[in-house]
């Protein structure tokens, strides 16, 4: 079934659905693949029988027992590499690193490993795993657990990285995730874990990794995002709207591979661009969107695609983090320039 | 309150064979001459297949290579003792026992030269590629181990590391949850005395490597690395308890390198001659050869024919090797994903309009 056809069966009922956190809906695909298959396992720190922090792998272990649902020693390197040697074996491991700020110990195994196996091997061996990261700003926790860091993994070829925005998609790209031949990144914007809910359809089913989606469609500018900041972006169109700006905005799900067509041809339409993320500005993902738009739309745009994106300094402390994060309003001010420009 | 013992361990050497070729009988492992002989064999052909490797180097037909001179009784004996089913999970110094497992000599070759192909190895070989980056393997070893243990396979994963690499914050993480999990996983340290030309003392302050097991509440051994039946004997107690579900075993094998660290390498700078002459004469070949003489088993000209073999083998894995066919330049994009995503399929044609396909 397509997406499409999902979303027209979803609104006549025809499927059965539930509303759902992301937070749920991604333990949903979990429980979902792990009853389908065998050989799909999770790992990682405290998603056993505290079911994760943020409750992602609730009822898991009760479900599968101890063998599948494997409580870790605390060691991020460990969790990656033992899911290398596992996922090269027969298994399809679903790592969990407590918080993206956490993942750099692993950081040696994921790319000269993961990212490697099937290059170096020349396909004979591969490494079909997921590893799950809460990634993001906006809840106020200590030091280290706010990173946004998928920059590290897109300059690093051999994964795929995913960022789904809400339930729907959360459960059908982690679906896909797990089912996938390649190693997964998989980010989960923690800030909008239980922000709200959505109706997800009980079965399982994928969203395909490489598509972006539509998430409001306008005429005036594109704005692209991806992850908790596609909220954000939504906020400023409204408020954008009450002042006659349609925006457009483009989720685009999938950072790598990227679905450059819904891109360029929402941009051939507009002939404007945002880009909003929440790592930060200089070297991020952003100043690739603005050159491949540069390369295939450049006689299409009337400004300069502008980046609206963290600082270039330290995640800052609870205190001062509203100073980093985009908002609303920095997304709208962008927006203004660019129509102005 | 006076202070109470806790914890009290006592770590264990195992030598069976002395450096002039007598073997304790009492410790003898069970093999028959056939087998030993077998052995014998394997480790001069892997000594033909280094001696072959540094000499190509030098003609500039062979990439960089870190030569296993005088560990191959870790390899043979270690590789003897495992079945079928087991995994081998190699660093870098492991040709030896790579080439037992079932790698052909030729993708040995292959892989030092340069070529990818050379770690694509025939599906039922049970052998991940060479791990590059020090002791990152050594967490393979307790994946795999987990893998075999979740789906209840009767075998053992066998992973090999330096002394260097037991340094590395990956080593303790991978025994540490081999502990926890009981994997069914031998950690094998070919404790060569030097990481380039650091020495073992200023790796760690500890005696032996063999010790820090008890800090894992695993079991760990000692062997004489140049004393093939050491190890051998090691080496099955080991993977009998793994296969067997007694969980994971750390042996370190004491050895030594008798050659540079690379190609790339010259140990004369950080290490005397004499030492180095005082290690050959423990060379892990010629004390099997002297077992086997004083056994009436071998002389010089049988071993002749053996030498001649080896190097006529080893010369046709290289003649295999250089016939290859040369990789296609999108050979480096194909292999990146299952499917070849839009990226590297404009990128791969960019390179093709460059240099032909």
């Amino acid at each position: 079934m397509s997406t499409a056809e999902l979303a027209t069966a979803t609104q006549t009922d025809a499927v059965a659905t539930e509303r759902l956190t992301i937070a749920q809906a991604v333990r949903d695909a979990m429980r979902d693949e792990m009853e389908r298959d065998p050989s799909v396992i999770v790992l990682g720190e405290d998603v056993g029988i505290d079911g994760g922090v943020f409750r992602a792998t609730e009822g898991l272990i009760e479900r599968f027992g101890p063998e599948r649902v494997i409580d870790t020693p605390l060691a991020e390197s460990a969790i990656i590499g033992m899911s290398v040697g596992m996922a090269a074996t027969g298994m399809r491991p679903v790592a969990e690193i407590q918080f993206m700020g956490f993942v750099y110990p692993a950081i040696n195994q994921l790319l000269a490993h993961a990212a490697r196996m099937r290059n170096r091997t020349r396909g004979r061996l591969t490494v079909p795993m997921v590893v799950r990261m809460p990634y993001g700003g906006g809840i106020h926790p200590p030091e280290h657990h706010s990173e946004s860091y998928e920059t590290l993994f897109l300059n690093s070829p051999g994964f795929k990285v995913v960022v789904p925005s809400n339930p729907y998609d959360a459960k059908g790209l982690l679906t896909a995730a797990i089912r996938d031949p390649d190693p997964v990144l998989f980010m989960e914007p923690k800030r909008i874990y239980r922000a709200f809910r959505e109706q997800v359809p009980s079965e399982p089913y994928t969203v395909p990794i490489g598509s972006a989606s539509v998430v409001r469609e306008g005429n005036d500018v594109t704005v692209v995002s991806w992850g908790a900041m596609v909220r954000v972006c939504l906020d400023a169109a409204e408020m954008l709207a009450l002042e006659d700006v349609s925006v457009e905005v483009v989720d685009l799900r999938s950072l790598n591979p990227l679905d450059r067509e819904t891109v360029l041809a929402s941009v051939a339409r507009t002939g404007r661009a945002v880009v909003v993320h929440e790592a930060p500005r200089s070297n991020g993902f952003g100043g690739e969107i603005a050159a491949l738009i540069g390369e295939h739309a450049l006689l299409s745009l009337l400004a300069p695609v502008q980046r609206v994106a963290g600082f270039d300094v330290v995640f800052p402390m609870a205190k001062s983090e509203r100073f980093y994060l985009p908002t609303r309003d920095r997304v709208a001010r962008a927006v203004r320039e660019t129509l102005e420009f | 309150m006076p202070r109470t013992q806790v914890y009290h361990a006592v770590t264990e050497r195992l030598e069976v064979l002395d450096p002039m070729g007598v073997a304790d009988l009492e410790l003898m492992p069970d093999l028959s001459d056939e087998e030993v002989l077998g052995i014998y064999g394997d480790m001069v052909r892997m000594r033909a297949m280094d001696d072959k490797a540094l000499k190509m180097q030098r003609q500039g037909r062979m990439g960089t290579w870190p030569p296993i001179k005088g560990q191959e009784a870790i390899q043979a004996g270690v590789a003897h003792a495992m079945i079928q089913g087991d995994w081998l999970i190699p660093a870098f110094r492991e040709h030896g026992i790579m080439l037992l497992r079932g790698v052909p000599g030729r993708l040995i070759y292959a892989y030092w030269a340069g070529d990818e192909r050379g770690s694509c190895f025939p599906e039922d070989v049970r052998c991940f590629p060479v791990a590059v980056p020090v002791g990152s393997q050594w967490q393979h070893g307790t994946g795999v181990g987990l893998s075999l243990k979740l789906r209840g396979e009767r075998a053992a994963a066998v992973t090999f590391g330096g002394d260097g690499s037991t340094s590395e914050g990956d080593f303790h993480e991978a025994l540490n949850c081999a502990g926890v999990l009981q994997v069914p996983t031998v950690f094998v340290i070919q404790n060569n005395q030097w990481a380039i030309s650091i020495p073992l003392h200023r790796q760690t302050a500890s005696e032996t490597l063999a010790q820090k097991a008890h800090g894992y509440g695993i079991p760990g051994l000692q062997v004489d690395g140049n004393d093939v039946f050491a190890v051998y004997a090691a080496a099955v107690e080991a993977l009998e308890r793994a296969r067997s579900g007694g969980g994971p075993t750390l042996i370190e094998a004491v050895t030594y390198r008798l050659g540079d660290h690379t190609t790339a390498d010259d140990a004369s700078r950080y290490r005397s001659d004499d030492e180095v002459a005082a290690w050959q004469e423990r060379d892990p070949i010629l004390r099997l050869r002297r077992y086997l003489a004083d056994r009436g088993l071998w002389d010089d000209d049988r071993d002749e024919v053996l030498l001649e073999e080896a190097r006529a083998w080893v010369d046709a894995e290289v003649e295999a090797m250089e016939a290859m066919p040369t990789q296609a330049p999108s050979d480096i994009f194909r292999h990146m994903y299952a499917e070849l995503p839009l990226n590297l399929a404009e990128q791969m044609a960019e390179l093709e309009a460059e240099v032909g396909s």
